[in-house]
């Protein structure tokens, strides 16, 4: 069964991933809590955040100029315009066109270029530290990125996001089991790296000098920083949206059966990226690169895998 | 070189008169200190300058040396005036001291290499400006590749003041510079013409979390100085035992928090909550969580009943339990121990000349441990089992607590256990009847009294005036050696790496302050 189209179902789970991604850091902060033999902040407390947030008025530094302003709402827009293009469960965005993927990863790389250049704006030591390693490692992970999708394409004949991530599960037949726990496995690696996971960043953390992403935005408050958590989380849904159609079994019952399944494996790979968070240490950055690229090794042996088995 | 002749040596907890002080002509008195320490392994516990009493402006250098073969502290004296050329430049682990006594008396010591005050306090002579902490003349790299970071004195946790300033070139730190002083509350002047009712309370305030090792090393300086503050047997075991669940509290705090900043949560929710029970066993004991006022010149302030005491005993063997958990699980993730090896090595050769001491210094293989090398009270005939490890990273530093911690367990054990045979005569006589100030000391005297404190050694040394009153009070924390140790260790290392460093140390910006 290939994606059905049908408008009126997409937009549904489009306003749907809209509303429920903040519920994402609810769900990972609760499995860190319970691994950590605590209560934990309440499942809705970023949605709280948020509206708290809202009715602050913002600060900022006389020395900066209109980049570390205008940066997180840009970033939002750019963000919720890339997810025009990710499927809504199984039905294909209405919006796809030949070669949308490239227009998705570079909506969310215009998104992260505009948060790093925020971080200069502020001149302070600390988020320039936070961009200098932001940009490092993402040039790492664009690199696994474009793996996965090169894989993708070949499997699809097709460079449209609803298309690549239309015909692959774990049961394909035709491609090998191993080749596709290469490319999630690899894919989840990026979703840590991309949303500023553990063992790659530490969003607790409240040591300046460990920070990437929390560094970036330390000088943020009110309604920006509420959109800058609104499109982290955004962002965070959209790459477990991905990572879940990925692996969605294609025969389902019916569109509403597959629809309940998208959204529960969303949450699943939340729980998962709690348990992560909750039983390693994070690494030394120096590290880091090493786990990129061996990512994208993963990816590429994928790929051989699949041109020559 | 005659090391009696030299120096006078004294016992840990002793009192000399100042009379037997032998005051050496200063380049005897160089020389001899530069080859006890950097030739006959000596280390320098304190070194201080006090006005001399009858020359205005002139000022008596005294030295206190540990000795820790013979289990003996030496101490020599001179006189100065106006300079005098610094020991530092040839022997690092006066540097520190130097640069107190320039600060606090205005004495210049030429030729030091780094001169340059540690507290900011307000210049000793002269109506110079006023000096504010961390405003100061940093080292910098002229080179438009390096990079500077201030780090504070506000932090983003709830901490204590402090400003770090980096040299960096990328991620790698170059140079460190620490500026403390912020905590300075002139508790060492405040003492002087003691001791009072106040006394006991500042000295525990010098270092809060250090209280029972403060209040123990002053009750033992006090002992040594007036018969009416001698303390029994019983007096001192108990003092052991709180020593020790002060030593416990701290221990499990720092592994939690290390395991806090490397993102591993359950540990460190887990050594949260245990170091919160060490306190309760202290609170326990004497109603306050730190210790606080439990020990008194000449005893204890409370008694525990046997009941109590099998109550403790019962706690701290359940609470073992779960220290030991948490612990494993530390240590037995990979990730964690990946982030703790090979980060932040203060090596040996670096440790020893600089004088580190405590957990640091026996992390990186020096084997000072006071309750061994100077053993007093109930550590003379039940001694612990040194911990000391020879790799001088983090993992070393975390793995001397988790063994001292073991230690300690197990000393508790036996001491608790003797607490329980003690006879009524006895458990009486461990109560202070000095709860109102002490009398009039012995005249013209100096006593030293060390302590093994939980971070390392604690150094108080006292001189008394004809009256019998507190002429000078020299207060030596663990952190005052230990700070410097902090600094060398980010010298090329990388700069997010500081946190898991400054927390593997986790000295102690008010006992260094003063």
């Amino acid at each position: 069964m290939m994606y059905n189209v049908n408008h009126g179902f997409w937009w549904a789970m489009f306003l749907a991933s809209l509303l429920l991604a903040p519920l994402l850091f609810g769900i990972i902060n609760k499995v860190k809590a319970f691994f950590a033999g605590r209560r934990g902040p309440r499942l809705l407390q970023l949605y709280y955040d948020m509206f708290k947030l809202s009715r602050k008025a913002g600060i900022f530094s006389r020395t900066t100029s209109g980049v570390l302003q205008l940066a997180p709402i840009m970033s939002l827009l750019a963000t919720i315009m890339a997810m025009l293009f990710v499927p809504g469960g199984l039905f294909r965005s209405p919006l796809a066109f030949g070669g949308d993927v490239i227009f998705f990863c570079y909506l969310l790389g215009l998104s992260r270029m505009l948060t790093i250049l925020a971080a200069m704006d502020t001149g302070s030591s600390f988020a320039g530290m936070g961009a200098s390693r932001e940009a490092h490692f993402s040039v790492l992970a664009e690199a696994v990125l474009f793996a996965i999708v090169i894989f993708l394409a070949i499997v699809a004949r097709s460079i449209c996001l609803s298309d690549l991530l239309s015909p692959l599960s774990l049961v394909t037949p035709g491609i090998s089991v191993p080749a596709v726990l290469l490319v999630a496995g690899a894919f989840f690696i990026v979703i840590l790296v991309e949303n500023c996971r553990l063992p790659f960043d530490d969003p607790e953390t409240h040591l300046e000098l460990t920070m990437i992403h929390e560094a970036m935005i330390l000088d943020y408050a009110g309604p920006e920083l509420a959109m800058i958590h609104y499109t982290a989380s955004l962002k965070l849904w959209s790459f477990c949206a991905v990572l879940t159609l990925l692996l969605l079994p294609q025969r389902v019952a019916g569109p509403l059966t597959g629809m309940l399944l998208y959204l529960a494996l969303i949450m699943v790979f939340a729980v998962g990226i709690g348990v992560v968070e909750s039983i390693m240490a994070r690494y030394r950055f120096l590290k880091v690169p090493h786990l990129l690229v061996g990512s994208l090794a993963a990816v590429l042996t994928a790929v051989l895998l699949l041109l020559f088995f | 070189m005659n090391m009696d002749t030299t120096f006078l040596a004294l016992p840990n907890g002793a009192a000399a008169p100042i009379a037997d002080l032998p005051v050496l002509p200063f380049d005897d008195f160089r020389a001899q200190l530069i080859q006890a320490v950097m030739q006959d392994g000596l280390r320098v516990s304190s070194f201080f300058a006090t006005p001399a009493d009858n020359q205005p402006g002139d000022f008596e250098l005294i030295a206190v040396l540990a000795d820790d073969r013979a289990h003996l502290l030496r101490l020599a004296a001179s006189r100065v005036s106006k300079s005098y050329l610094a020991l530092s430049a040839d022997c690092p682990a006066f540097h520190w001291f130097e640069r107190e006594i320039a600060e606090v008396t205005g004495l210049v010591c030429e030729n030091h290499p780094w001169p340059k005050p540690i507290r900011f306090t307000r210049p000793p002579v002269g109506k110079g400006a006023d000096v504010l902490p961390g405003v100061t003349d940093y080292l910098r790299i002229a080179d438009e590749a390096a990079h500077e970071v201030a780090v504070g004195p506000v932090h983003a946790g709830v901490i204590e003041p402090g400003h770090f300033r980096f040299q960096c070139l990328g991620e790698e730190v170059i140079f460190l510079e620490i500026s403390l002083g912020y905590q300075h509350r002139g508790i060492e002047k405040m003492l002087v013409g003691g001791p009072d009712v106040r006394s006991a309370q500042l000295i525990e305030c010098a270092a809060g979390d250090t209280s029972i090792a403060s209040a123990w090393c002053y009750a033992r300086l006090l002992a040594a100085l007036s018969p009416a503050c001698q303390a029994s047997p019983a007096a001192e075991l108990w003092r052991g035992i709180a020593l020790e669940f002060e030593r416990s509290a701290n221990h499990t705090g720092d592994l939690g928090a290390l395991a806090g900043d490397v993102a591993f949560l359950p540990t460190q929710s887990f050594c949260g909550r245990i170091r919160g029970e060490y306190l309760n066993m202290t609170a326990a004991l004497c109603g306050n969580r730190f210790g606080r006022g439990y020990v008194l010149p000449g005893g204890l302030r409370y008694l525990a009943d046997n009941k109590k005491v099998a109550d403790l005993q019962a706690w701290r063997k359940r609470v073992h339990a779960d220290l030991t958990n948490a612990l494993d699980l530390l240590f037995d993730t990979p990730s964690v121990l990946d982030r703790f090896e090979n980060t932040g090595v203060l090596a040996p050769a670096d440790a020893a000349a600089v004088g580190i001491v405590g957990v640091a210094g026996r992390a990186s293989g020096l084997n000072n441990d006071i309750r061994l090398s100077h053993p007093y009270g109930p550590y003379t005939d039940r001694p612990l089992s040194l911990c000391a490890e020879g790799a001088g990273d983090v993992l070393a530093r975390a793995m001397v607590r988790r063994r001292e911690l073991d230690a300690s367990n197990q000393w508790l054990n036996e001491a608790l256990n003797a607490a329980t045979e003690l006879s009524a005569d006895e458990q009486t006589s461990a109560l202070s009847s000095q709860h109102s100030p002490a009398r009039a000391l012995a005249p013209s005297m100096i006593a030293v009294s060390l302590q093994e404190a939980w971070r390392g050694e604690l150094c108080h040394v006292a001189l008394t005036d004809s009256h019998g009153r507190f002429r000078h009070y020299k207060i030596v924390d663990p952190s005052f050696h230990n700070w410097y140790g902090l600094a060398l260790t980010l010298r090329g290392e990388q700069i997010s790496h500081f946190p898991i460093c400054n927390k593997s140390f986790n000295l102690s910006y008010c006992g260094h302050d003063l």
